[in-house]
């Protein structure tokens, strides 16, 4: 396709321009006397010999044992009381957090619902590594991350119910979360946008010089996406300092990843790119977060870019809508139960003496408690105004929404009855610029 | 004053738009030192560095999965796509990705910094994949402006108001014009508003439709039909999302006649839509059946171009026919 487009753009020169013949000739011989034409540096050899990959092999960074201890010769990353208790919180958070809206989903209070058990470490061990103010850029697993930031519960409840304190007014299936705030960018559905998007708010922050970079997460299966090496490729080429983070928590809804790829993993593929690249134990706090801390220096200091593989499994279905007893064993599924990071990092805070199971108790009692109370107050707050189906489609709606919601008005007060989420505001005439105001309850500025 | 070719208003654009604001950044395939495949970005790198103005790898969905992200960090990428014909690998990023981003986000993030720029439409025999002309699949899209200049001066006054624009903006420039039209443009910094028509000339029978290189065929038709005594209105529409409905319904009130032309296929082409609004709103004014005179529902030939191109002759018969109904 290159050489196709620079003939056409050379075709393009000799019609467009009166001194057609020259231009041209100058497109064919300036470049290679100006540029360097390859990056390889390669030697002749003069039998076929081909290459199988096999030939680089890459372990697995792990510390913690499933006991709670230190595998001979590792060392704990440094890591203070406060801070593995604030990790800690927010993966039993996470994980409270999961099982009650998952009930409230069987219930039907809840439409929708997506799980991140098994994989609370890789998530939340890797978001404590980052500063507060580097931007998380998540695929949609990755509750925890905005838990351990500080995202209260209400706050997750919102969003859920798509109920008018929702940042999101109400726009998105539940848990596509978003914080500006908190550096959280909104989560969108399609499957590894956000990786390409992570690369190029990493170089703005480079060019900010603000000393802060950005992270991705995605699954194993995202990254079978264009979009995937497109921006690791980017990012290698730009030097931007963005932390790839690869969850390979085994499947991609039904498909397991030896139907994914061929190769060993999504690691591998950072020698294509020449990136710095970690495979890591998923389900070990301690390892995940002394790697990301680790990629965290070389993206800020050096403006290295970093892949992180981690290996952990998705405990629970990919949602609420399917059932893995259709294409995985129970079997499986207990032997990856046995791996539980949570517990494993709680045995290790006990040894540390820094955790107990009266602790346990009155933690697990109490976020029941918040999650279920603040469920209930979120479920009964009304839905954002009508007006918000209009906002935010352009920093102004133009007179054609303008229209379609006054057209829209008057329907609803036909038929109060069939929209009843929206009828009491439509049972007056319509203010000319109704339209202008954001008109939702939420105190969260732009970004 | 200086006379000027649509490339040099469009390179006199981006430079004003880089010296006034650091955080714009210019980047594409072969942007960089070379300045790209038509120049477009000759010597911006010289001026204003290789971290603010460079190449990308070939990979349309990157560049613009990319330029999100630049956009949503506060900077004010613009990002150039070789071809419109090769828009299409990026088409995730801009529909499902830059229109939504503020929707989705109930305005904590958007990516209203951005704009795309890509050379589109035919007439140079470019053949099926460097003459497309795309408006029409994302003037479907809520969320994105979509922008087509017609001449230099319209070209730098639109590009500049592209880049400050609180959206994403797509800037398609018709690559036929690109040496071959040329005028005066003010060295000035300025802006023409987005979203809004502009009437070219006025008339009473009729009202002519186009936009981008387009309006040099309407016009000429125009000039064809003047000599039959046809009074011609002529608009150019240069905004195609959101388009300036009142400018045009306006005028076909008054002449109650409407045609359309595009170099795109027929049919999903934007010409329906504008068919479809302006007989809602003219209905009863209305002395002819809304006429759209376009590209045929083939993809893009190349030696048959001729015949394929929605010309000034093919105009002026539509003209004629739709005065005589």
């Amino acid at each position: 396709m290159v050489t196709s487009r620079y003939a056409i753009a050379w075709v393009y020169d000799y019609l467009l321009n009166n001194h057609a013949l020259t231009r041209g000739v100058r497109l064919f011989t300036i470049t290679p006397g100006k540029s360097i034409m390859t990056t390889t540096t390669s030697s002749l050899v003069h039998s076929p010999t081909f290459l199988k990959g096999d030939e680089f092999s890459i372990d697995t960074f792990a510390l913690l044992k499933q006991d709670g201890s230190l595998f001979e010769g590792a060392v704990a990353p440094d890591l203070d009381r406060d801070k593995a208790l604030r990790i800690y919180h927010a993966m039993v958070f996470t994980r409270v957090l999961d099982e009650r809206m998952l009930a409230a989903q069987r219930q039907g209070r809840l439409s929708f619902y997506m799980q991140c058990t098994g994989e609370e470490a890789a998530v939340i061990g890797s978001a404590a590594a980052l500063d507060d103010q580097d931007m998380i850029m998540a695929q949609y697993r990755e509750q925890g991350a905005l838990a351990y930031r500080g995202f209260s519960c209400d706050e997750f409840m919102n969003q859920m119910f798509g109920n008018a304190r929702d940042y999101g007014k109400g726009r998105q299936m539940p848990i596509h979360y978003g914080s500006a705030e908190l550096h959280y960018m909104t989560i969108s559905s399609p499957l590894a946008t956000q990786i390409p998007q992570a690369t190029g708010y990493a170089y703005g922050q480079k060019l900010a010089g603000d000393g802060h970079c950005t992270i991705t997460y995605f699954g194993e299966g995202a990254a079978s996406e264009g979009d995937f090496h497109a921006a690791l490729n980017m990012a290698t080429v730009h030097k931007v300092p963005v932390i790839f983070f690869c969850r390979n928590n085994g499947y991609a809804i039904s498909t397991p990843a030896v139907e994914q790829f061929a190769a060993d993993g999504v690691a591998p593929r950072a020698f294509g790119y020449k990136m710095r690249v970690i495979r890591v134990d998923g389900n070990d706090v301690l390892a995940v977060y002394q790697a990301t801390m680790e990629a965290r220096r070389l993206a800020v200091e050096h403006n290295q870019p970093v892949l992180i593989e981690a290996m952990t499994y998705r405990l629970a279905a990919h949602s609420s809508s399917d059932d893995p007893s259709g294409y995985r064993s129970k079997k499986e599924e207990e032997a990856w139960r046995e791996k539980d990071p949570i517990l494993r990092l709680r045995r290790w805070l006990e040894s540390c003496q820094w955790w107990n199971d009266e602790e346990e108790k009155a933690l697990q009692e109490r976020l029941r408690r918040e999650v279920l109370e603040t469920m209930k107050v979120a479920q009964k707050r009304p839905a954002p105004p009508l007006e918000s189906l209009v906002t935010d489609v352009y920093d102004t709606p133009t007179p054609q929404l303008n229209e379609q919601l006054a057209k829209l008005q008057a329907h609803i007060r036909l038929y109060p009855e069939a929209y009843p989420k929206s009828a009491a505001q439509c049972s007056t005439e319509p203010s000319a610029q109704m339209a202008n105001s954001s008109g939702t309850e939420n105190g969260q500025g732009g970004h | 004053m200086a006379n000027l070719n649509l490339l040099q208003a469009i390179n006199q654009a981006l430079d004003i738009a880089m010296a006034a604001d650091e955080r714009v950044l210019c980047f594409g395939e072969d942007v960089g030192g070379f300045g790209g495949v038509f120049r477009a970005t000759s010597h911006l790198q010289e001026k204003y560095g290789k971290a603010r103005c460079f190449n990308t790898p070939l990979v349309e969905q990157g560049i613009i999965g990319f330029a999100n992200g630049l956009a949503a960090q506060g900077s004010t990428p613009v990002a150039e796509i070789q071809f419109a014909d090769y828009i299409f690998p990026a088409f995730d990023q801009i529909v499902n990705e830059s229109a939504k981003f503020r929707y989705r986000s109930g305005d904590l993030f958007n990516v209203g910094g951005l704009t795309i720029r890509a050379p589109y439409g035919g007439g140079i025999a470019g053949g099926l994949y460097h003459s497309q002309s795309p408006e029409a699949y994302f003037a479907h899209t809520p969320g994105l402006k979509v922008v087509v200049p017609r001449n230099p001066h319209q070209a730098k006054g639109l590009l500049l108001a592209a880049i400050r624009d609180p959206n994403p903006v797509l800037f398609f420039e018709p690559k036929r014009l690109y040496r071959a039209s040329t005028g005066e443009v003010p060295e000035s910094d300025y802006q023409l508003p987005l979203g809004e028509a502009e009437v070219i000339k006025e008339g009473s029978d009729i009202t002519l439709l186009a936009w981008g290189a387009q309006m040099e065929v309407i016009e000429q038709a125009a000039e064809l039909a003047e000599k039959e005594g046809i009074s011609c209105e002529v608009i150019d529409l240069r905004s195609i999302l959101p388009w300036d409905v009142e400018t045009v319904a306006t005028s076909v009130l008054k002449t109650g006649r409407l045609l359309i032309s595009h170099e795109a296929p027929l049919t999903g082409g934007f010409a329906g839509e504008i068919a479809a609004t302006i007989q809602e709103r003219c209905f009863l004014y209305l002395e002819s059946p809304i006429s759209r005179v376009t590209g045929l529902d083939t993809p893009f030939p190349l030696t048959l171009e001729k015949e394929y191109l929605p010309d000034r002759l093919k105009v002026f018969e539509a003209i004629k026919a739709s005065v005589a109904y």
